[in-house]
């Protein structure tokens, strides 16, 4: 034998710890409820459908200006060239406006789907996308909930697009672009901050909301959450997901690696050795 | 059949001794009619992919695919990397037969098992490339630039990348055969088991992993496919998937190169198609008992009575319950043609279930639904008719099928 067995099977039992340690400190919770960081708040009682966060949203961010009026019954989505969309809905209690956007969320599958870290949640609570990074191979579009991620499918450079919640204007001290415009419908602020908002606004008006702040929860909670006046599934919001975070689907899967890779290596040579002495003893 | 005295002169592989160059010089040129049905299909359909190849990274992936934002992943995912990557499933399988479990039968298939693993890994690797959008950062996840240790794409990219070696390795002996490198043969020969328990070990953990990636995409996939349970069923499956490629490859093979068998390999071969249709039998019995489980367990019935239900009903006992049977039936009578049709079978059915899970009822609810394009198609077949390529060189060339050289067993 040439290679050393025992050298062979240390190493790899290092390589499956460090996976065991890697997954641990990364798929921890990146945010939860104590942690103070940003996020957005949307009641959708208050806006009235200008436009205006939509267009400051493609100019702050060098895409092309909104196209298409906002109508009812006219559903836009997000797409490669538009971060953020408002649609309106004809409900219960009338036309009802409702912003569409990344929902940054505190344990964010993208993030935990990306194997280079391109996509990640900041401290700060933004997820955001770094090109240098990216090989494009739309995981986080896949495993994203709400289908957030856009990919440039027409670009031999392509980029992901997605909400970034205005990252470089928070590292500059400024508020996202879309907030700033807005003022009102539209708030920025820590997500502890935003919650009480909405917990007293509820209280405060109970006849003018639903019991219910969409983003509390949903998905392990989300950074972007909102207000509304009639149940959310009037607005075309994403039902029916789950409330636990994302990631927490595949941990018990990524958990079982290193095991496995200690014990089936043990048990295979084991059985190896058996057989071998098994063979010479048939032979003599 | 007459065996020309020039082929019998290319079989001869290198004896230490002869010039380096001027042997892969000779190796290189190719060998034996050109104008054959294969030739004539795939050589076209080759340079029409490459140029549908080229127009992909000149004007982006979606010149010449339908993917859309709801639908990221297509055929290139779904068909060439993950239902190629269950197909590839023999290497391990049989591996574990032969070195572990010593069982001496299925030794004469080793190599060319070990090969086809090999090269389907190589090439339905090389076709992620081609689905990345931005390829040049495709070694961030290995040199480090971001670990991204808590996805499982990341786990499955580096196990792709280790097995390819450890297969490399594994089938490194024929190739030292074919180039008559004496001591590299040796050294190369002792890291077998090594290799080879390296292999198994990354082989069941990416099996799984592929079913594993789609964890996450719950509320994307229909009910009747999804479950915590995916990456268990991968890998169950692929050890009846792999086996019956090996079934249905070695048939093919037997007649193709008929000339480079033994006789003694020729003999063996019916006991080894009978032997892996009991094991594909068992396997298709605990496969289907988990399908079952996941099932009830997740209170499906309701789906059952719509389109997709029906869809699931073809796939569970057309493609999974018959083909069962036909393969213990074909066990019991010793009979080689059953074995083979539910080989086929069962090909079918692993292509339906991998494509279930990640084309058909991923987003199914999405529309239009994503169709892959004629063009997709064409690269896809490019991918796998450059495979049979490199897979007939090698054959041609390499003691894969053939006995090694005679200064094998003398230097032992
Ligand atoms: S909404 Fe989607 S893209 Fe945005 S943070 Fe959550 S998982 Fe990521
Ligand atoms: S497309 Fe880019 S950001 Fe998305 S998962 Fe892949 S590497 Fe990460
Ligand atoms: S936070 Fe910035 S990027 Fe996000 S929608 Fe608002 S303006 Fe656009």
């Amino acid at each position: 034998m040439s290679l050393d067995r025992r050298d062979f099977f240390k190493t790899m039992g290092i390589a499956g710890l460090t996976l065991a340690i890697g997954n641990e400190s990364s798929a921890k919770p990146v945010g939860n409820q104590e942690t103070e960081f940003f996020g957005m708040l949307f009641d959708a009682t208050l806006c009235i459908g200008c436009g205006s966060c939509l267009k400051a949203c493609s100019k702050s961010n060098q895409l092309p200006a909104p196209e298409g009026e906002i109508e009812p019954g006219v559903i836009q989505k997000t797409s490669e060239s538009r971060r953020a969309v408002i649609n309106n809905y004809n409900t219960s209690k009338g036309e009802v406006y409702i912003r569409n956007q990344c929902m940054h969320c505190n344990e964010p599958a993208c993030a935990a789907a990306c194997l280079t870290k391109a996509m990640h949640k900041t401290k700060e609570g933004p997820v955001v996308w770094d090109a240098d990074r990216c090989m494009g191979c739309r995981y986080c579009m896949v495993s994203c909930p709400f289908d957030v991620p856009k990919f440039e499918y027409h670009s031999a450079n392509p980029r992901i697009q997605k909400c970034d919640m205005c990252y470089s204007r928070i590292e500059k001290g400024k508020i996202p672009a879309c907030a700033e415009a807005c003022g009102d419908a539209l708030i920025f602020g820590t997500r502890r901050e935003l919650i009480a908002e909405a917990r007293k606004r509820i209280t405060e008006n109970p006849d003018d909301y639903v019991d219910q702040i969409y983003g509390e929860h949903v998905a392990g909670g989300t950074g972007v959450i909102y207000l509304s006046p009639v149940p959310f599934k009037e607005l075309g919001v994403k039902q029916g997901l789950q409330n636990a975070s994302y990631p927490s689907l595949s941990k018990g899967f990524l958990y079982s690696v290193p095991s496995v890779f200690i014990i089936l290596p043990t048990l295979l040579l084991g059985i190896h050795e058996a057989t071998k002495t098994n063979e010479q003893n048939h032979e003599h | 059949m007459n065996i020309s005295s020039k082929q019998i002169e290319s079989l001869k592989l290198r004896e230490p001794g002869t010039p380096m160059i001027k042997f892969l010089w000779e190796q290189l040129k190719p060998r034996g009619a050109w104008l054959t049905p294969f030739n004539l299909i795939s050589i076209p359909i080759i340079f029409l992919g490459i140029g549908l190849i080229v127009i992909r990274f000149w004007k982006g992936i979606g010149s010449i695919t339908n993917l859309t934002q709801e639908t990221p992943w297509g055929l290139w995912i779904g068909f060439d990397v993950v239902t190629g990557v269950a197909f590839a499933g023999g290497a391990y399988v049989i591996t574990f037969m032969v070195y572990i479990l010593k069982i001496r039968k299925y030794h004469s298939i080793v190599r060319v098992t070990v090969l086809n693993g090999f090269l389907a890994y190589v090439f339905y690797a090389g076709a992620l490339l081609l689905d990345l959008g931005r390829p040049w950062n495709v070694v961030n996840p290995i040199i480090g630039n971001g670990f991204g240790t808590s996805s499982v794409l990341f786990l499955v990219a580096w196990h792709f990348l280790l097995y390819m070696i450890a297969e490399l390795i594994e089938f490194s002996p024929a190739i030292a055969e074919w180039l008559g490198a004496k001591r590299a043969h040796k050294i190369l020969s002792g890291m077998t088991i090594a290799a080879v328990i390296f292999g198994i070990t990354l082989s069941t953990l990416h099996q799984s992993g592929l079913g594993a990636l789609y964890l996450m995409a719950k509320d994307k996939i229909h009910p009747l496919w999804y479950s915590e349970f995916i990456p268990v069923l991968f890998l169950v499956s692929s050890v009846f998937a792999g086996l019956s490629m090996v079934i249905f490859e070695g048939s093919i093979t037997h007649k193709v190169f008929s000339d480079k068998i033994s006789d003694s390999n020729h003999k063996a071969h019916h006991g080894i198609i009978h032997g892996l249709s009991k094991i594909c039998t068992a396997a298709m019995f605990a496969y289907f008992f988990l399908q079952l489980l996941v099932f009830i367990h997740g209170k499906h019935w309701t789906y059952l009575n719509t389109s997709m239900g029906y869809w699931y009903l073809v796939e569970m006992i057309g493609f999974v319950v018959i083909p069962m049977l036909i393969y213990f039936i074909g066990y019991r009578r010793n009979k080689l043609l059953l074995i083979r049709i539910a080989a086929i079978l069962t090909m079918l059915g692993i292509i339906i279930n991998r494509l279930n899970v990640t084309v058909i009822g991923f987003r199914w609810d999405a529309t239009p639904h994503y169709v892959p394009s004629w063009m997709e198609i064409v690269v896809t077949l490019t991918v796998i008719f450059t495979e049979i390529w490199i897979f007939r060189w090698v054959i041609n060339r390499m003691p894969v099928l053939q006995e090694s050289p005679s200064w094998v067993e003398e230097s032992k």
